[in-house]
């Protein structure tokens, strides 16, 4: 029942159905994730109560819009403030790339131990496991991120990573791994977490973190955050590297609070985090503390892919809030790991195929009911719901072909089946004796339909039909009235 | 062909063509318009609804406050600046009592151990706060640097309560941050908190694990 460390799985979102199926079967995970998302959806809405939600969502849309209008402009305006600054900025192609630099970077240093905040681009690229590979430990500091590496996970959401777990399974974590007392006191396992923790900020030759917004007209990094692990990665240890994607750059200054007010609120109801750091530059001469060196990792991964497309262009507008999955009725149920991917949810539904293709994320796009609340809720407005049909379409072959596996899903007996059908619907006389047909031979249809008939009834064909009833009645009619008259 | 120039290649030959870029209006965010009381009230009532701890104090009586939380917390070991006039006023009202102060103007990497394991809490000014989400502004320097409002387990700030606005982006608008960021800025908005363990709130997971703000008022109120 636990999915404590004892049953660690690994997940592939070829593997979705399967998976969907064991979290459906698996009260402890959807308990965990109902109570927390329900939470999550009640603090939104409270949040908002007295905005003017809708202007807010508009003017955040309208600002990533922007940004994305000038985005080559944008990034070499940032590149160069940066530099200005003090702040070296370095560029990748892909996720290996970005390793590669970063890895070059620590063994600069010499570098054996390195702490992170929290970063998704970090996961996206497995960073962690890079590092190790060149005998580098790589410790997440964010207690949801250290609680999912002690355990051997990844994280099951984006904002609030080790939400899948409860505090049994934690305490038990926490026990096993690092011999905390066992304890359903979440302020003692908080404490003995922190005081882990801070040893290895004081001992970390390097800081690794994620970038929320990052200001082209300043130079300035900006990372959101409640614990305080965030300013610790960024200023504790000798060298900073800021890693994120290349969508993630805003024009102006004046471009960041009302994106920060719609993320703080969207993600977990909150006015505010507790901290919002905003990093210019390295240690000027004469400051005490902060790094004497910061990077800046701006990494592509299928960015500019997406970017050449009108409508996939929607997609690069997220700032990573999570208000989709928190209000998904399949990520509700399934959680985060079902779907096998570094972003879980509807928006990892319609970002994870074009980092690794349709053939290995086609049944992503179909895990959704196109019920519209990730649109809804979206701070940005971006259209999921359209762009999950628009995936779909690109997984049978049906849209303009430029996402990476696109026709995966195409099989020559849906095409001919749909080819036939479209011949019988606009063929009248050929339906109509088809239809004939199939109602006396009513009989030999199957009982068994694969999926449909799972938790349905097999659809019977009628004796006859509607058509041909209505036709009846009228002529019926007609006769009643001629000998009425 | 650098990765830098293949992925400015690929965005500037985008093939839906170029896109236009929409003008954007700020009205929702700022012109608030509240009246000092509203702000005070606004500001008190955020922050402390995540914590944070509000004293109100005269201008010139704001030691004494500071003494009497330093008392209440049994804070022994404070660490502070040194130029700022809070820092200075604090040192001199401080230096014949028992609490020790430690400089905290010096190179962290001189006292870390000091600054991680034996101190109380940290001293800092504040350059202001934001009524709207309940937080204070600051931007460290080499007399008050970044650490000190994190590491040790309290942080008590002194604000001026003429220095309360409205909104984060009347702040940005108002004192030109873009025309010169430093190099750390920094709102904080009550003690470090996590609600990773089952969405239950804790306090103090790698920051402060209390906030106490001196809220200094010009003129005594009645």
């Amino acid at each position: 029942m636990s999915s404590a460390h004892e049953s660690v799985q690994t997940f592939t979102p070829r593997e979705f159905h399967r998976q969907a199926h064991d979290a459906l079967g698996n009260p402890q995970i959807r308990a965990n994730f109902r109570r927390a998302m329900d939470g999550l959806m009640a603090k939104r809405r409270d949040v908002f109560s007295d905005w003017d939600l809708e202007t807010l969502r508009e003017l955040g849309a309208n600002i990533r819009l922007r940004a994305l209008a000038k985005l080559p402009d944008l990034l070499e305006r940032l590149e160069a403030n940066c530099q200005a600054n003090g702040i070296q900025v370095h560029w990748a192609e892909n996720g290996d790339e970005a390793c590669r630099i970063i890895r070059g970077i620590c063994e600069r240093h010499e570098a054996k131990a390195v702490i992170k905040g929290k970063s998704m681009v970090s996961e996206e690229m497995h960073l962690n496991a890079h590092l190790e590979e060149a005998g580098i430990e790589a410790l997440e500091s964010d207690l949801g991120e250290y609680l999912v590496q002690l355990n051997e996970q990844t994280p099951s959401h984006i904002i609030m990573p080790a939400i899948h777990l409860n505090t049994d399974e934690i305490s038990k974590i926490l026990h096993d791994r690092t011999g905390t007392e066992r304890t359903r006191d979440v302020d003692i396992m908080t404490a003995a977490a922190r005081a882990q923790l801070r040893e290895r900020f004081m001992a970390a030759d390097v800081g690794i973190s994620g970038v929320n917004f990052a200001v082209a007209e300043t130079g300035t990094l900006c990372l959101v955050e409640n614990e305080g692990n965030g300013r610790m990665t960024t200023a504790v240890p000798p060298v900073h590297i800021a890693v994120t994607g290349i969508e993630k750059v805003v024009e102006q200054l004046r471009d960041v609070p009302p994106l920060y007010a719609l993320l703080t609120r969207s993600a977990t109801g909150q006015h505010v985090t507790t901290y919002f750091n905003m990093i210019s530059s390295p240690r000027k001469s004469g400051e005490h503390d902060g790094p004497q060196e910061v990077h800046l990792v701006l990494v592509d991964s299928g960015r500019s892919n997406i970017y050449q497309d009108d409508e996939l262009l929607d997609t690069l507008r997220c700032i990573r809030c999570g208000a989709c999955m928190n209000h998904c009725p399949v990520y509700t149920r399934v959680g985060g790991h079902t779907y096998g991917t570094t972003y879980p949810g509807p928006i990892g539904s319609i970002l994870m195929p074009h980092m690794m293709g349709l053939e290995e994320t086609k049944d992503l796009p179909t895990a959704s009911s196109l019920c519209g609340a990730c649109g809804e809720v979206c701070p940005v407005k971006i259209p999921i719901p359209d762009l999950l049909v628009r995936l779909r379409r690109e997984s049978v072959g049906e849209g303009r072909g430029n996402v990476p596996g696109a026709g995966v899903k195409r099989t020559k007996t849906e095409v001919a089946a749909w080819k036939g059908f479209q011949w019988l619907a606009t063929h009248p006389a050929a339906w109509r004796s088809g239809m004939a047909l199939a109602g006396k031979l009513q009989a030999l249809m199957p009982s068994r339909l694969g999926p449909w008939t799972e938790y349905r009834t097999a659809p019977k064909p009628a004796k006859v039909s509607l058509h041909a009833l209505v036709k009846r009645h009228q002529a019926n009619k007609a006769d009643e009235n001629e000998e009425t008259r | 062909m650098t990765a830098r120039d293949n992925i400015l290649k690929r965005l500037r030959e985008r093939t839906d063509g170029p896109l236009a870029a929409p003008e954007s209006d700020f009205a929702v965010v700022t012109g608030r318009d509240w009246s000092q009381e509203e702000r005070l009230a606004r500001f008190e009532r955020l922050i402390t609804s995540v914590h944070g701890e509000v004293i109100h104090t005269s201008h010139d009586g704001w030691t004494k406050a500071l003494a009497e939380v330093l008392e209440a917390k049994g804070i022994r070991r404070l660490a502070l600046g040194r130029e700022h006039p809070v820092a200075a006023e604090a040192r001199a009202a401080l230096a014949e009592g028992d609490v020790s102060l430690i400089d905290a103007d010096r190179d962290v990497e001189s006292w870390r151990h000091e600054q991680f394991h034996d101190t109380d809490a940290g001293l800092t000014s504040t350059r202001g706060a934001i009524a709207e989400t309940g937080s204070l502004w600051l931007w460290p320097t080499p007399d008050e640097p970044r650490l000190l409002s994190l590491v040790p387990p309290i942080h008590v700030a002194v604000l001026d309560a003429d220095t309360i606005e409205d909104t984060f982006f009347d702040v940005i608008e108002a004192h030109g941050w873009a025309g010169g960021m430093p190099t750390n800025a920094l709102l904080i908005s009550g003690p470090s908190k996590t609600a990773d363990i089952e969405q239950t709130l804790a306090y103090g997971v790698h920051g402060p694990r209390e906030l106490v703000v001196l809220l200094r008022h010009a003129e005594e109120r009645p």
